[in-house]
């Protein structure tokens, strides 16, 4: 489940709770800047073996799972 | 039959930039800049072209080497923040240096020392040269938009030169291009023609910082397995990782994912802020001059930037 690993590489990140991790927690809320959201999506295209498009646009942990999702619903 | 490297000069201007100054008209802070790039200072050129610093450095390298410049048989020069189109940097170090030789300048942005290196070895290997003057030189904060806080905090200017000779140092290099300009790109001034439809643009650099950083990473990640894999070395048998000064954070990472201590490479950043085609000779100069590498260690230089480009080699220094 996306969900579940981006909550756990975060968690791992900032060191906190994955479980205070929901969809709707926007980044920057988390303290992390965009360098480390880059990083975190870069752990994500490892992960799912998958190449995404990283922009301002990427706010919040929901726009994350929906890029990965398009990308390995296309097979 | 390849090079080696005999002499290295580098030249900075003197006028000095901190990132507290900056932040006196920039909406930005030391705190954020050295966090988010590691820059503390940068050298910024006042009355100086990116031609005069090519010039300084190639003679601090040509006196390094013990080197007349009568002796070169090519100079090959980069530069994306030159004075002029034509004549190339390189045919004006020629003049001002009392060189000879032909001359040309390329382009290949950040990457171009490395890119440098492996087009002198062609003419190394082909017999055509036994002596050769490289310089990589910028003028970075004529290009930087300094209203754009994301850029310009980034950039510094410099000259970094190295004079090879015949030799066996070259021991191995990878290129690699995806071209594109979505990433990183630097339009040049659209001109006044009557007749163009073209909508002008700013010449200034814009740079993608999320897509560049993953580039920059990745392609330092792979460039440094393959060279390892491909020669059967291991990290303990490198001396020292020498890397384009693009942003700390982008060495850091690499670092991390190829479970490489962080000293393992060389950051200077922090002095000069991001420097381009300059940055990797700057680095060798320090280190040469510091005494830091020893006759025969294994260095690799690792490079990567707009086009996209990387380039990356083994050098035995």
């Amino acid at each position: 489940m996306v969900l579940e690993k981006v909550r756990e590489l975060i968690a791992e990140k900032i060191n906190c709770e994955p479980g205070s991790i929901t969809e709707e927690t926007k980044f920057a809320d988390l303290g992390i800047d965009s360098l480390d959201v880059t990083e975190l999506v870069m752990s994500i295209e490892d992960e799912f073996n998958i190449e995404l498009e990283i922009n301002e646009s990427m706010v919040t942990v929901a726009d994350l799972i929906k890029a990965v999702e398009s990308k390995t619903a296309k097979g | 039959m390849s090079f080696s490297i005999i002499g290295t000069g580098m030249y900075v201007p003197p006028r000095i930039v901190t990132n507290d100054e900056l932040s006196r008209f920039v909406d930005t802070s030391d705190e954020w800049i050295r966090q988010r790039v590691g820059v503390e200072r940068r050298h910024v050129c006042t009355d100086e072209t990116a031609t005069d610093l090519a010039c300084k450095a190639a003679v601090r390298a040509l006196e390094n080497s013990g080197c007349d410049p009568k002796e070169l048989d090519i100079i090959i020069a980069a530069t994306v923040s030159g004075d002029m189109a034509c004549p190339s940097v390189s045919c004006m170090v020629q003049r001002r240096i009392g060189a000879e030789c032909f001359a040309f300048d390329i382009n290949a942005a950040c990457a171009a020392f490395v890119f440098m290196l492996e087009t002198a070895a062609g003419f190394f290997e082909r017999g055509r040269a036994r002596k050769a003057l490289l310089v990589g030189a910028e003028q970075m904060s004529k290009i930087v938009n300094w209203e754009d806080r994301g850029t310009c905090v980034i950039f510094g200017d410099g000259a970094g030169a190295v004079v090879l000779e015949a030799g066996e140092g070259y021991i191995d290099s990878v290129l690699t291009t995806k071209g594109g300009d979505e990433v990183i790109k630097i339009p040049h001034f659209i001109g006044k023609s009557p007749f163009s439809t073209q909508k002008p643009q700013e010449p200034y650099i814009c740079m993608e910082g999320q897509e560049t950083f993953k580039y920059a990473v990745n392609a330092m990640c792979s460039d440094i397995r393959r060279l390892l894999e491909g020669n059967g070395l291991t990290l303990d048998d490198i001396a020292l990782i020498v890397p384009h000064q693009a942003n700390k954070r982008i060495i850091d990472l690499a670092a991390a994912r190829l479970r490489i201590q962080a000293d393992k490479f060389y950051v200077n950043i922090q002095d000069y802020g991001n420097t381009s085609s300059a940055s990797i000779p700057i680095a060798l100069d320090e280190l040469n001059r510091s005494g830091r590498l020893r006759r025969g260690d294994l260095i690799i230089l690792t490079a990567f930037g707009g086009g996209l480009s990387n380039a990356s080699c083994i050098i035995k220094w």
